[in-house]
Order: structure tokens, then C-alpha cells, then sequence
């Protein structure tokens, strides 16, 4: 082949393959600048950031709002974590229904949707996982990003080759070092994912809050699934709240307690490390399954998978999976519920520290009328009343 | 930060490497080898992906 054929054959694969990495990088850009706005409800009383309990989180991606709603009636106080892993969906969905819907007779609410906001901004490397979902509305339909389990390699890179918890000094996975659910209580001069840890638990003991729910789906092939993770300080809580929903509400949930010597995660540290009781609830999401199909929005949204079932007929979930699978209103309406419920008991028991919450669905009306039917048009809310995520 | 730095600085590095032995091969199936080998790492240094 003669030399300038040569050049020129280069030339059009190199600017071939700069196209494809144009297309693929405008589909990542767009992606991690998405905006999601929060139509906030009439109960949210103030809006603040993550950084007013930690100057350290000032200016990073994951100095993220937190939704605060007050009663008239002091009471006490409750904190609502979503998207400490945004890939488990239900988690954010849930927290947008309360931050747009609730209102507070008594005691505050403080919720935050994007508790890892920098794990929001990116999918699993070559995961396939599509970069964000819709969820239908009667005013058309709300785009969210997808998310991953860990923060962007772009706000910190690289791992460490080991990951040593602090202050267990346990070794943990070298890629949970970017997991919000590995780095609890966090430090002030770690990592972007231990920092935010670290502001989070400030935020805990200076505004005394009595619980914190952290929001989670998990795979059906994970033993811990369909139940409320417990410290020792909300067992009795975690236990009654498991009790009055597999009684009452439509759905099964279990309780389980939260492993003594398994470090990094917030219903062990929080309710060590601060005055607080932590629970976290998990709901199932065949999206996650090592064995499901095609990985797509679809799945994401109605949990119905074929390979799952299989799995399944072979002994190998921890939760039931049929044809009908997990969608992901159920997913919602559980932790919507199971919310609720928590601090109905918690109200009954507390009666000085009650904590009073009304406009939040409960499970059958999230399935009934669909998620979209809690999430408001931007366009027609007040522009001061929009925050984005 | 300063490992950062250097990750950053390192990822330029293996690029420029990539892309010098793009332009010495022969072979088109090679050449598209080092272009497909060259995008995570450009994607990485233009703070893409």
C-alpha cells in the first residue's frame, strides 16, 4: 500500500473513532448534568446544604440539599437518607414523594434525595445500565439519572489498593472506599465519600435526631432483602414496625440486626457514633441481579425478568420473583409505608418526641395511582419553590 | 490531590503512548485495537466518564 493510503486509512479510523467518543461523551455529559428539580411541598419550612454542618463538603458535587420539614407542635426528630445509593431507584423516588407531598403537624422531618449526590452522576462502568429513567406524570413525565452504588471516579479517583474503615481500621473492599454505605462515620480529612459521611453525622448530632432511615433496594439473590435493618437502639422499633406492616399493610417485611463487627455501614455506625437510632430498609430490585437479561429501563421500572424467574424455580433468591416481578411502585409503596409506620410507633412510645407526618401515600394508594401521581409539574410550581438535585 | 495529579498526568502519558503506537502500525485491525484501548483514557483526561 502506498504511504499516503496509508495516512489516509489512519486518518479515518482515528476520526471514526472520535466520533463514536463524541457521542458517547456528550450521552456521559448530559448525564451527569441533569437536572432534577423538587417541587417542594408546603410542609418544607427551610432548604439547606450538607455544608452548613461541614464546611469541608462547601462547593463539591456532594454538598447536597437537605429538605427540612417542621411541625407547629415541637416533637422530635426524624432524618429520611435517599440515594445513598442512587441505582436502588425506590430510594430517591421515595424521598422526592415526602420532599413534595409531606407536611409536619409535629416534630421536623429532614429529608434528603441525593444523600451520595456524586454516585448520581455516573452508571457502573461497563454495567450497560441505561443513564436515567422516566416515571410517567398526568403532566407528561419526570427524567431522573440512573446512578450507581459508588461516587464518580471523576470526584475521586484513584482507589486505594486496600481500604482500611476508619476508625475500625477493618478491611473493606478497595472499591467501597466510594460506597456511602462503607465510609460511615466518615472523617473530616478523608476522602469526598468519607467527607460527606463525616457532614452527615454532624448534621445527626447537632440537630439531635432521634432516627435515621437510609433508603435501599437490593437484589433478590442477596439474603438481606425485604426487611428493616436495626442497631441495637431501634430493634424493639424495627421489630413491632415489621409486626404492624406484615399485619396490616399488604406486604411482608422482615427485621434484622445489624452485625456488630461489620463496620462502614450507617445502621451500624450512626447509632454508634451518635445519639440516634439507625434503621435502614431494603426492598427488593431484580435490576440488580447478577443473573438478570437485557438491562434496560424497563427492567428498572417494572422488575419483571425472565432469568430472574429461573434463578428463582432453581432455589437461588431470597425473595419471591413471578412474572409479575418487583415494579417499582411496589418498591416505593413499601418503604413509603414501612417510613410511616416507623413513626407511627415511634409517635406512640414518644409521646414528648412524636413526630406527626401527613400526605405521604401509604403502599396500596402508590401502586393504585402510580408514582408520577405524587411528583408536580415544574412549570406550574412556583420558581421559588423549585430546588434541583 | 496530589495522587490525583498524577493519575491525570500518568492517563496523558499512556494516551500519548496509545496514540504514537497507533500512528506506527501497519495493520488496520491493530490500528482499530488502539483506537478502541485510546477512548476510556481520553474520556478520563476530558473528565467525561
Amino acid at each position: 500500500m502506498p504511504f499516503n493510503w496509508l495516512y489516509l486509512r489512519k486518518f479515518i479510523l482515528i476520526t471514526l473513532g472520535l466520533v463514536l467518543m463524541v457521542f458517547a461523551g456528550v450521552s456521559f455529559y448530559e448525564s451527569r448534568h441533569l437536572k432534577e428539580p423538587v417541587v417542594l411541598s408546603q410542609g418544607v419550612t427551610q432548604v439547606k446544604k450538607l455544608s452548613d454542618y461541614f464546611r469541608g463538603i462547601r462547593g463539591t458535587i456532594n454538598d447536597s440539599n437537605i429538605y427540612i420539614l417542621e411541625g407547629v407542635k415541637p416533637g422530635g426528630t426524624i432524618l429520611i437518607l435517599g440515594g445513598t445509593h442512587p441505582e436502588e431507584p425506590g430510594s430517591r423516588l421515595t424521598t422526592w414523594i415526602l420532599a413534595e407531598n409531606a407536611e409536619v403537624d409535629q416534630g421536623r422531618v429532614f429529608v434528603i434525595n441525593s444523600a451520595n449526590r456524586s454516585a448520581t452522576t455516573v452508571t457502573r462502568l461497563g454495567g450497560g445500565y441505561p443513564p436515567d429513567f422516566t416515571i410517567p406524570t398526568p403532566w407528561g413525565g419526570q427524567k431522573f439519572r440512573m446512578g450507581d452504588r459508588w461516587s464518580n471516579p471523576l470526584d475521586q479517583w484513584p482507589d486505594p489498593e486496600a481500604y482500611i474503615h476508619y476508625p475500625s481500621r477493618q478491611e473493606l473492599a478497595y472499591v467501597d472506599i466510594r460506597n456511602l454505605n462503607r465510609t460511615w462515620p466518615g472523617r473530616a480529612n478523608g476522602t469526598l465519600t468519607e467527607k460527606t459521611c463525616y457532614a452527615l453525622i454532624q448534621l445527626i448530632r447537632k440537630e439531635k435526631v432521634d432516627i435515621v432511615i437510609d433508603l435501599h433496594e437490593a437484589e433478590l439473590q442477596y439474603p438481606v432483602i425485604s426487611t428493616i435493618v436495626a442497631h441495637e437502639k431501634g430493634q424493639d422499633l424495627a421489630a413491632l414496625a415489621s409486626m404492624m406492616i406484615s399485619g396490616t399493610e399488604g406486604f411482608s417485611i422482615g427485621m434484622e440486626y445489624s452485625p456488630p463487627a461489620l463496620h462502614g455501614l450507617s445502621h451500624r455506625e450512626i447509632g454508634d457514633h451518635t445519639q440516634a437510632i439507625s434503621l435502614l430498609l431494603e426492598a427488593p430490585e431484580p435490576f440488580l441481579d447478577a443473573t438478570r437479561g437485557r438491562t434496560d429501563r424497563e427492567l428498572l421500572l417494572e422488575g419483571k425478568d425472565e432469568f430472574v424467574v429461573k434463578a428463582g424455580k432453581h432455589g437461588l433468591l431470597f425473595e419471591k420473583m413471578d412474572e409479575n416481578g418487583w415494579p417499582v411502585e411496589v418498591r416505593v409503596g413499601r418503604h413509603c409505608s414501612t417510613i410511616l409506620q416507623i413513626l407511627e410507633l415511634w409517635s406512640e412510645e414518644n409521646p414528648g418526641k412524636s413526630v406527626m407526618v401527613k400526605g405521604v401515600p401509604r403502599y396500596a394508594e402508590v401502586i393504585e395511582k402510580g408514582i408520577g401521581n405524587f411528583l408536580h409539574d415544574p412549570a406550574k410550581a412556583d420558581s421559588k419553590r423549585i430546588y434541583y438535585e | 490531590m496530589i495522587i490525583t495529579i498524577l493519575y491525570y498526568l500518568l492517563t496523558a502519558y499512556i494516551s500519548f503512548l496509545i496514540v504514537w503506537n497507533l500512528l506506527k502500525r501497519k495493520k488496520w485491525q491493530e490500528e482499530i485495537l488502539y483506537i478502541i484501548i485510546l477512548m476510556p483514557f481520553l474520556l478520563r483526561l476530558f473528565r467525561l466518564k
